[in-house]
């Protein structure tokens, strides 16, 4: 195999994060809103870094795809939805549901695969699913979920209820074919969705630019529906949060979809399996200097906020962190009543008298 | 009283459910202004307006998704795949999403919905045209499957699929789409789940399904003459089965054959040998025998899609060798 950039995609230039846009200190988002967003990029970071630490005791099980360095996205959406919108994401979900409000101990324990986890045990990492709070799912096998949104907004839109659906993918759906059949249904029914492309940068192992004939993956993509490009910087909460309350208002106000690019990284691989070795160690290192939760740290400071209002706000989201983690282990393993359980609307599995 | 052929019951089935239920919607490929390929959505558009029933680009997975999502959040939704062989390009959707959401978030999703889709071969249409897939969907945990012979059942498993609170794949077979019933007046309501006995018989039982039910009946009227009496049982539906209609049946005969118009391997007929061979062993007085499509695609020329299709003579055949090889 040659040892160029064409193969081995740790030798390719590195694509460095673009700086931090400093005028969106100004911006008009209220410091309530945005202490919220503190603590929630807290949140995710410390669950999944725990989940991660539970992983290495082996109590998770099976797979696990974190968005660790990703959460100013899920945060930014989260603050700006309604409580009644709808969530749709991908088996990279912890951080959408949590951002929704599902229960931390529920979500822990649903990962150990205990009785007391938020799908009983049934649904794992990839499918975190709180109906109760919006989180209408997580989709494991990538595009589908775009598709179900627009039925989501669809039925909105017939029940003139003002929900808007929320679809969130990674920059690899892209390439799929049911990006493209959503996006064009939702553009010509004008449904109130509203897409977000995560693009960091990778396809699971492989660089999203050696696959995909644009330079931007979805907001390349976005003239082919009649849409407006929309480039957000993904690692700045502010960033997102505007982005996604024009979205959701164009939504609500009848005026069709949205489709979003916010750029971001991975802290690390594409799951539990990967080391992520295939990206430039200089990559890696530029993106942890823009990593979203130091930045917002620094920008809230600079809006006056005392440091130990925000170092509170830290120990705080760690005592829930090791709350929900002994919530979980305390949970039993699922017992035999529940496998044949809620296959069909009667609560039972029966295909035959 | 009217007289209705099997493609004009598909409309006015799906007309008798949106009248009783002002949310229930459906979307599909040229099914609005066009009436349908088939012909099986003639009049809709026009009682119902254009925001209940939706023409949609050529987009399997947005119309799958489409009705999913409606589905989950409170809007019944009939989808309708042109062809069934058209399926398999939005399969994900319905086998990994629709049929594992409910187990998967442990009860926190329904899906009402009906996937109506024109099914089965006979009308020369070729390998990609003319599939009959039950089985595919018969395989999948969450899934209902249902697929009428008659008008009459059009409507009465059209209206019970449309109320079921499950996902429903509603196979409407092409080469019935002329036949006609008198249809009695007033609501058609029928049950999922429930063969039926359409000719008593005590030395043979036949199960057959769709196009097959037919066929097997004519067979059952050549058995008749040479003193085989065959008792024809139409399924209706595969999921849920009902397999006590098939036992009973099989206790008093002894002899079972399914007439079966998929390809031979793991079709629906296989499930029901099995469990017959299982639970009623001891009441056989021969071998099961499955009468299927051989294991090919389905060739377009007229000769040579007859001889492989199950014929009335293949059925009847089949069954007198049985009896001739004791």
């Amino acid at each position: 195999m040659p040892t160029d950039g064409r193969y081995d995609y740790a030798l390719r230039e590195p694509r460095l994060p673009r700086p931090v846009d400093t005028t969106l200190a100004g911006a008009a988002i209220d410091l309530d809103t945005r202490l919220g967003m503190y603590q929630r990029l807290h949140e995710l970071r410390q669950f999944e870094k725990r989940a991660y630490d539970l992983f290495l005791q082996n109590l998770v099980k099976g797979t696990s795809h974190l968005s660790l360095g990703m959460e100013a996205i899920a945060t930014g959406f989260g603050a700006a939805m309604r409580p009644d919108d709808y969530t749709f994401a991908t088996y990279r979900g912890h951080a959408h549901a949590l951002a929704r409000g599902m229960d931390m101990g529920q979500a822990m324990a649903e990962l150990l695969g205990r009785e007391n986890g938020v799908l009983g045990g049934k649904g794992g990492s990839m499918h975190l699913t709180d109906v109760s709070k919006g989180m209408m799912g997580s989709y494991a096998i990538i595009g589908a979920h775009l598709c179900v949104a627009n039925g989501a907004a669809w039925s909105a839109q017939m029940r003139k209820s003002g929900q808007v659906a929320v679809a969130f993918f990674g920059d690899g759906t892209t390439n799929i074919g049911a990006f493209h059949e959503a996006l064009n249904l939702a553009a010509i029914w004008k449904l109130p969705v509203v897409f977000v492309c995560e693009n960091n940068l990778y396809m699971e192992y492989t660089p999203i630019d050696v696959v995909t004939a644009v330079g931007n993956p979805a907001a390349g993509r976005a003239s082919a529906y009649g849409l407006e490009p929309v480039l957000v910087d993904g690692n700045d909460p502010d960033a997102v949060f505007l982005a996604a309350r024009t979205a959701l208002a164009r939504a609500r106000a009848g005026d069709g979809p949205s489709l979003i690019e916010a750029v971001t990284y991975r802290s690390g691989g594409h799951s539990r399996a990967d080391p992520g070795k295939y990206r430039p160690e200089r990559e890696v290192s530029a993106w942890a200097g823009r990593d979203p939760i130091p930045m917002y740290h620094q920008r809230l400071l600079g809006l006056g906020t005392p440091e130990a209002r925000l170092s509170a706000i830290e120990r705080q989201v760690a005592d829930a962190v090791d709350t929900a983690t002994e919530f979980a282990k305390a949970g039993r393993e699922p017992g035999e009543g529940s496998l044949h359980t809620e296959v069909y609307a009667d609560g039972g599995s029966k295909w035959r008298n | 009283m009217a007289e209705l052929t099997y493609r004009e019951a598909v409309a006015w089935g799906i007309a008798q459910e949106m009248r009783r239920d002002p949310n229930l919607v459906m979307l599909g490929e040229d099914i609005a202004a066009a009436g349908g390929v088939f012909k099986t959505t003639v009049g809709l558009l026009d009682e119902f307006g254009p925001e209940r029933v939706r023409d949609t680009p050529i987009s399997e997975q947005a119309i799958v998704g489409a009705a999913m999502g409606a589905a989950m959040t409170g809007i019944p939704v009939i989808a309708e795949i042109m062809f069934s062989d058209f399926l398999a390009v939005c399969w994900d959707m319905i086998a990994n999403e629709i049929a594992k959401s409910r187990y998967m978030t442990d009860g926190q999703v329904s899906f009402p919905l009906v996937i109506r889709t024109a099914n089965g071969g006979g009308v020369r249409f070729g390998a990609q045209h003319s599939q009959s897939v039950e089985n595919w969907a018969m395989m999948i945990p969450g899934l209902k499957v249902v697929a009428p012979s008659t008008p009459i059942d059009v409507i009465g498993l059209m209206a019970a699929s449309i109320r079921d609170p499950d996902p429903v794949v509603f196979f409407e077979h092409k080469s019935l789409m002329a036949t006609k019933a008198e249809i009695p007046d007033g609501e058609i309501i029928d049950q999922l789940g429930q063969a039926r006995i359409v000719r008593d018989g005590s030395d043979v039982t036949i199960a057959a399904l769709a196009l097959m039910v037919p066929r097997a009946l004519e067979a059952a009227a050549a058995l008749e003459a040479d003193g085989i009496s065959a008792e024809v049982i139409d399924l209706r539906s595969l999921v849920p089965l009902d397999t006590n209609t098939l036992l009973e049946s099989v206790q008093k005969t002894g002899r079972f054959f399914t007439v079966e118009e998929n390809p031979r391997l793991c079709g629906w007929g296989a499930e029901l040998a099995s469990i017959v061979s299982e639970e009623s062993f001891w009441a056989l007085d021969g071998p099961v025998i499955r009468i299927t499509t051989p294991h090919i695609p389905l060739p377009a020329a007229a000769a040579l899609e007859d001889m492989a299709l199950p014929s009335v003579d293949r059925i009847y055949e089949t069954i007198v060798k049985s009896f001739d090889a004791r």
